[in-house]
């Protein structure tokens, strides 16, 4: 161990490893992390050991759910990654969520065989439907599941790409380019639900059967694909971190924050735009490849534009440029939404917009950011503190208070 | 090639601005502005509002394309590269400099890591991504730090320096980005008498090794400099020479050392 000591730079970073070393100072990374270990744990080991009637017993059900809400937090980290670092407010990043989802259906899709309703070993029922009489060129190779899960980072990396390239390089940015990433999912959604594209139109992909061989209705596959999204989310924040923890990080706050001065720095904005955006759309495939075996069905409605817009309230909800905010986020407005529309449906939609409304007045930096500021003691700059300033609440807030430093 | 400066020449300048015109919407902000930088000089630039001085860096620096006229760009191994042609983070590159009027430091990040970021080399996506701080970079930004006063301030976001402050942290980041021609706009502005003395002090420090093209008001800060002054007005050159005989000049009393 002294020999270490003495031959290395930075010993503590050695002794931390990698990961230690990317989480170094980030307690709200390592909380999270540590969570969604022991949630990765106990929830299926609480769904398999523990029988139904059991206080312990996580059903299927809660365990699915929470699955697609972990899903959904990758999402959200993909677009913090890019909005809360890079300033790009993708309005259309449920596009590549969409778009990663039809590529691991189409998988799905093909493991299905002859056990479709018209028994076809080769095409998917909806083709045989149409009269198809053979696989178009663009199924082909997603009977193997490395094949599709390739094309889960491939597809939605190049789109984002190919967009990217146009849209930075030719500078657009702000409130046009949010306006054309709308248009790019709604284009997107309007091609998909046509027959003749051959993704099963309005009906989509569905009625999977199993993944590996392993039946999709089975409480193992279910844990299994639960553990995956977590671990993906796990993976996805270490990533994320790794990029805005590195020079390259740096680059894209400047561009955030001054893009014109960073260009005369002599930093190349389009390209870094371009690398974070490819990055972040291919999480986001990822997210819809994990989302879709646990659903059971990819239809074009993935690609409606308010989809697109909820995932930048969740971001904006939990923190923005934080990351973990991201993940808290998404996972507390969709326990919210999954309360709320099944005890008054009809509402769901304006509490939304009520809570980014609130978030935006009073929660200007998200929970994160909310709680951050009140432990420190410096919420002054926080309205929604100054509601409790002077009071005895306030104590809740400040580890000073003693100090009265507010 | 047929705007050649012979090649022979000892002395090619670094920067020749030939029959430059620019015009916004019909205006001619530019208007066949020829200029020329010798290596190694200090040239003040002053002049009225909206004549032009802004205008003049932005086509130098490829952020405005001009209608006329070519920018050549001379030093050691480049050689009459038309900065026209190129975008600002390539002219960044090919080492210019540029000192925005506003100051302009990137207010969330911290003091050092502006510097971090302006220090020359690794502009690629993927070297930025591996980039680690090797001791050598940090010596460099620590004696940037001390040369513009900021060792103390060194963790401090940029946003929390006064304005004087966040104007010696741009010049800091312009020298980390070691550039062979530096253009500044209007850098006293803002700035205490004494920290302007300084200010021009550190430009004749600069200048033994780079060029200089600094646009200023402040006439106490130009005499200071004690260099070539240009005039420009309305878009091109109305005088040129020492300040003493700009300041004579009654077509320059006229239109702006007059008012
Ligand atoms: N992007 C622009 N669009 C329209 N007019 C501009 C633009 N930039 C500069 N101008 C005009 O060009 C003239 C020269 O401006 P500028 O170069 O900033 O002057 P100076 O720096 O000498 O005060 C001004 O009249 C200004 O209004
Ligand atoms: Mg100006």
């Amino acid at each position: 161990m002294s020999t270490l000591h003495n031959t290395s730079e930075n010993p503590k970073a050695l002794k931390l490893g990698p990961i230690g070393t990317l989480l170094m100072g980030d307690k709200g990374g390592q909380r999270l992390i540590m969570a969604l270990i022991a949630v990765a744990i106990i929830f299926p080991f609480c769904n398999l050991v523990f029988s139904e009637g059991s206080f312990l017993h996580v059903s299927t059900y809660t365990l699915t759910l929470t699955g697609k809400y972990l899903c959904y937090a990758l999402l959200a980290l993909s677009v913090d990654l890019i909005w809360g670092y890079c300033g790009i407010l993708s309005l259309g990043h449920g596009a590549f969520f969409a778009l990663g989802g039809y590529a691991m259906g189409m998988y799905l899709m093909r493991q299905i065989g002859d056990r479709g309703v018209y028994g076809n070993a080769e095409l998917p029922d909806f083709m045989v439907f149409l009269d198809w009489k053979e696989l178009p060129w663009y199924w082909f190779g997603f009977d193997q599941f490395w094949f599709a899960s390739i094309m889960v980072l491939v597809v939605p990396g190049i789109l984002a790409f190919v967009f990217g390239w146009l849209a930075f390089r030719s500078r657009v940015t702000g409130v046009y380019l949010s306006i054309i990433t709308q248009a790019l999912t709604y284009a997107l959604m309007l091609a998909f639900f046509r027959n003749d594209m051959g993704f099963g139109g309005n009906n989509g992909l569905t009625d999977f059967k199993d993944i590996l061989g392993f039946d999709l209705q089975s409480n193992t596959t279910r844990c299994a694909l639960f553990i995956a999204s977590a671990l993906a989310v796990i993976l996805g924040y270490l990533i994320s971190r790794f990029i805005t923890t590195s020079k390259l990080g740096r680059v894209l706050v400047s561009i955030r924050d001054a893009e014109m001065r960073t260009r005369f720095l002599g930093y190349k904005v389009e390209y870094y735009k371009l690398f974070v955006f490819v990055v972040s759309a291919m999480m986001a495939g990822v997210a819809g490849a994990l989302y879709v075996p646990q659903v059971g069905i990819i239809n074009p409605g993935e690609f409606t534009p308010i989809y697109s817009i909820e995932i930048i309230i969740w971001v904006a909800i939990g923190g923005r440029g934080t990351l973990f905010g991201a993940v808290i986020g998404a996972i507390a407005v969709n326990y919210a939404k999954t309360y709320f529309t099944g005890a008054f449906a009809e509402l769901w939609l304006f509490m939304l917009g009520g809570l980014f409304v609130m978030a935006t007045l009073y929660l200007p930096k998200g929970i994160v950011g909310f709680i951050e500021d009140a432990k420190q003691g410096n919420g002054t700059s926080n309205r929604f503190y100054l509601l409790f300033k002077n009071t005895p609440f306030s104590k809740w807030f400040s580890k000073q208070s003693s100090k009265g430093s507010v | 090639m047929s705007l050649a400066i012979p090649k022979h020449l000892e002395n090619a300048p670094i920067l020749y601005l030939d029959g430059v015109s620019v015009s916004f919407d019909g205006f001619k902000a530019l208007n066949n502005l020829s200029l020329c930088i010798e290596p190694g000089e200090m040239r003040a630039i002053i002049g009225p509002n909206g004549a032009g001085k802004t205008t003049m860096m932005d086509v130098i620096t490829g952020k405005t394309r001009p209608d006329t006229g070519t920018v050549l760009f001379n030093h050691k191994e480049l050689n009459e590269l038309d900065l026209t042609q190129y975008d600002e983070a390539e002219v960044a590159n090919l080492g210019v400099g540029r000192k925005f009027q506003k100051p302009s430091v990137i207010e969330t990040l911290t003091v050092f890591e502006n510097l971090e970021l302006a220090q020359k080399g690794g502009r690629g996506v993927w070297q930025a991504l591996m980039h680690t701080l090797t001791n050598e970079k940090k010596q460099k930004i620590q004696n940037t730090l001390e040369l513009i006063a900021l060792q103390d301030k060194a963790q401090d976001l940029a946003a929390n320096l006064s304005h004087g402050q966040k104007q010696w942290l741009e010049i800091g980041m312009l020298i980390s980005q070691e550039p062979e021609l530096l253009l500044i706009d209007e850098p006293a502005a803002g700035m205490t008498d004494e920290e302007t003395m300084k200010t021009a002090e550190l430009f004749k420090t600069l200048a033994k090794n780079h060029s200089l093209v600094v646009v200023e008001h402040d006439m106490d800060f130009i005499a200071a400099l004690d260099c070539k002054v240009t005039v420009l007005n309305e878009g091109s050159v109305l005088a040129e020479g020492s300040l003493a005989s700009v300041q004579k000049n009654q077509q320059v009393i006229d239109v702006y050392l007059g008012r």
